[in-house]
């Protein structure tokens, strides 16, 4: 006994010491890349070419530019960001409902043939998005949809209906099927059941879908370089990308619109967390 | 992410079968269900379907397929891919099998930390990414300066050696995603029954003990899921390479889906690009096949 505690004395200092040890490793390797991102937007063009390692004379210059829009590359700054907001609602709403009205019809009418729209549904989703560019660049040129909204609207709602109807199943589980028969012996029609008791009592969920097909489509790079070529239709992270193409890339620039770019996704992600039940919010972002 | 095991609940199907069944004589009923999965039947057929058979067609011509094996480029790219995706994944569910433990720990520090680590996750994947090739530029670069600083050395040139610049794509991407598969095992290890752990420690079971007797049975499947959805992912990943290595130097660093995409665009033969694409297939197939079966069957959704 006596022996025994000293051990455990040390066993719980080294621990504890073990914790923050690997607390501050990780609070480095974290916010390495997110301090260099500030860092940079906060330095002058001459500054970004230095050996400092914190800012030496912090500047709000790189952040007016995006605002002013007074580069080229940024000169439809704002108008790139709605694009971005648009499009990331559009697929929000498209996925919602498209998703639940699936999701209803396999889990609450429970049609003969379901489970074949649930395979599909898988198939979407183990499917890398990427190997499907290039033949969907070319459909959407023979639809005529090149360097449309449209375009990459279709791409995102595609692949983020698969996640939206197996998250629906799931907590549709939860809500009981007597709601439903009341409902029918009271005469209620499909629709009315599908609008009066299915999707108010699935709003948690719809809401973390919602969530996450907004942010899908907000973080949408490849698909959107591919099919919005230019103009009025880009969206942010296309734009950020062409600041790679030219030599000398103005990086201070880059990551002050990098920065303004990132934060809707942040408040939306930091602000939604807490009123989504835990689960909800794990497949937040497919890759 | 969630473990469940919804479908096998009693209740669920007790109250399945007579109504439903009774419901399918309705015409009224069957024409309203077809109404409402027909949008995405659509779009299944024109965006899933559709696109995969275009695609096998363009990736058809044999003639393609020599070019492509006669390609320089082409054996790195199948040996970095291999490499991003043996290093990455698996480098990245370790990390996070363990951080999900340490993020089990109670108080209010451990809490705060997950919110901070979380950080990669919630920030879109071009800044970071961006951030991150900035961050390595051989001259200016962060990292080189706080080398400077510290030691009065040059630090190595991270992108401009083959190597290097590989390896700062896989950092790139477990520095992204790691945040990610924590909070996945995360959820695992909190839907071991905490009953599980008590009885170990009447046993007098040692921390390690516990970890491999009652964690790493219990979180095994998850564990094995884990790897091949985020191996898909991975292999699917364009993002990373673009934005960090940009496929250099010398196209040094490519993997399958951005040698896929230059191919098709840069040199503008979408031929060539979907056959590069497609000779992932037969690492791709079975993982597919393996996973939707797992997927199916232990309920597991991430």
């Amino acid at each position: 006994m006596t022996a025994q505690r000293p051990n455990r004395a040390i066993g719980r200092a080294l621990d504890s010491i073990g914790a923050w040890v690997l607390s501050a490793v990780l609070l480095v390797w974290t916010l390495l890349p997110i301090y260099n991102i500030i860092r940079v937007s906060m330095q002058e063009k001459e500054e970004v070419l230095s050996t400092s390692v914190f800012p030496v004379a912090p500047s709000p210059h790189a952040f007016s530019v995006v605002f002013r829009q007074a580069f080229w590359l940024l000169e439809t700054f704002w108008n790139q960001m709605g694009n971005s907001f648009y499009i990331g609602i559009i697929v929000a709403l498209l996925t919602l409902a498209i998703g639940s009205l699936t999701s209803f019809t396999i889990g609450r009418m429970r049609i003969r043939n379901g489970w074949m729209l649930t395979n599909a549904a898988l198939l979407t989703y183990v499917i890398p998005m990427s190997f499907l560019a290039i033949p969907f660049y070319g459909i959407m040129g023979k639809y005529g949809l090149t360097n449309n909204p449209i375009a990459v609207i279709a791409v995102e709602v595609t692949f983020a209906t698969p996640y939206a109807i197996f998250i629906f199943q799931q907590y549709s589980a939860s809500i009981p099927f007597e709601l439903d028969e009341a409902a029918r012996i009271d005469g209620a029609s499909p629709p009315q059941i599908f609008f009066r008791i299915y999707l108010p009592l699935m709003a948690p969920a719809l809401v973390a879908i919602g969530t996450y097909a907004l942010l899908l489509s907000w973080n949408e790079y490849l698909y959107a370089f591919l099919l919005l070529s230019g103009g009025k239709v880009v969206t942010v992270p296309v734009a950020l990308g062409k600041f790679l193409v030219g030599d000398e890339a103005p990086w201070n620039y880059l990551m002050a619109a990098a920065i303004i770019y990132a934060i809707p996704p942040l408040l939306i992600y930091y602000g939604v967390r807490r009123k989504m039940s835990g689960g909800l919010t794990m497949g937040g972002v497919k890759g | 992410m969630a473990v469940t095991t919804t479908t096998d609940s009693p209740a669920a199907a007790a109250n399945t079968t007579p109504l439903a069944r009774r419901r399918g004589t309705f015409g009224a009923d069957k024409l309203w269900a077809l109404a409402f999965v027909t949008p995405y039947v659509a779009i299944f057929v024109a965006f899933v379907i559709y696109p995969i058979g275009y695609g096998l067609w363009l990736g058809s011509d044999p003639a393609s397929y020599r070019a492509l094996f006669g390609d320089p480029v082409y054996p790195r790219t199948v040996v970095n891919t291999l490499l991003y995706l043996l290093f990455g994944v698996n480098l990245k569910l370790l990390l996070a099998l363990l951080l999900s433990g340490f993020f089990m720990r109670k108080g209010w520090w451990t809490k705060i930390l997950l919110l901070i680590f979380m950080l990669p996750w919630a920030v879109p994947a071009l800044p970071s990414y961006l951030s991150i090739n900035w961050m390595l530029n051989g001259q200016w670069g962060l990292i080189n300066n706080i080398i400077w600083n510290v030691a009065q050395v040059d630090g190595p040139p991270w992108l401009d050696s083959p190597g290097l610049a590989l390896a700062s794509v896989i950092y790139g991407h477990i520095w992204k995603w790691l945040p990610f598969w924590t909070l996945i095992f995360l959820a695992g290890r909190m839907a071991v029954a905490l009953e599980l752990y008590e009885a170990a420690d009447v046993d007098g079971a040692s921390r390690l003990q516990k970890f491999q007797h009652v964690t790493l049975p219990l979180m095994a499947g998850m564990y094995l899921v884990c790897t091949m959805l985020s191996t898909i992912w991975a292999l699917g990943d364009f993002n990373a390479v673009r934005f960090i290595s940009g496929g250099g130097p010398a196209l040094s660093t490519h993997v399958l889906a951005t040698l896929g995409i230059r191919n098709a665009f840069e040199l503008g033969d979408p031929n060539l690009g979907m056959a590069t694409v497609l000779t992932a297939l037969p690492l791709l197939i079975p993982l597919v096949i393996l996973l939707m079966r797992q997927l199916r069957r232990s309920e597991v959704t991430i």
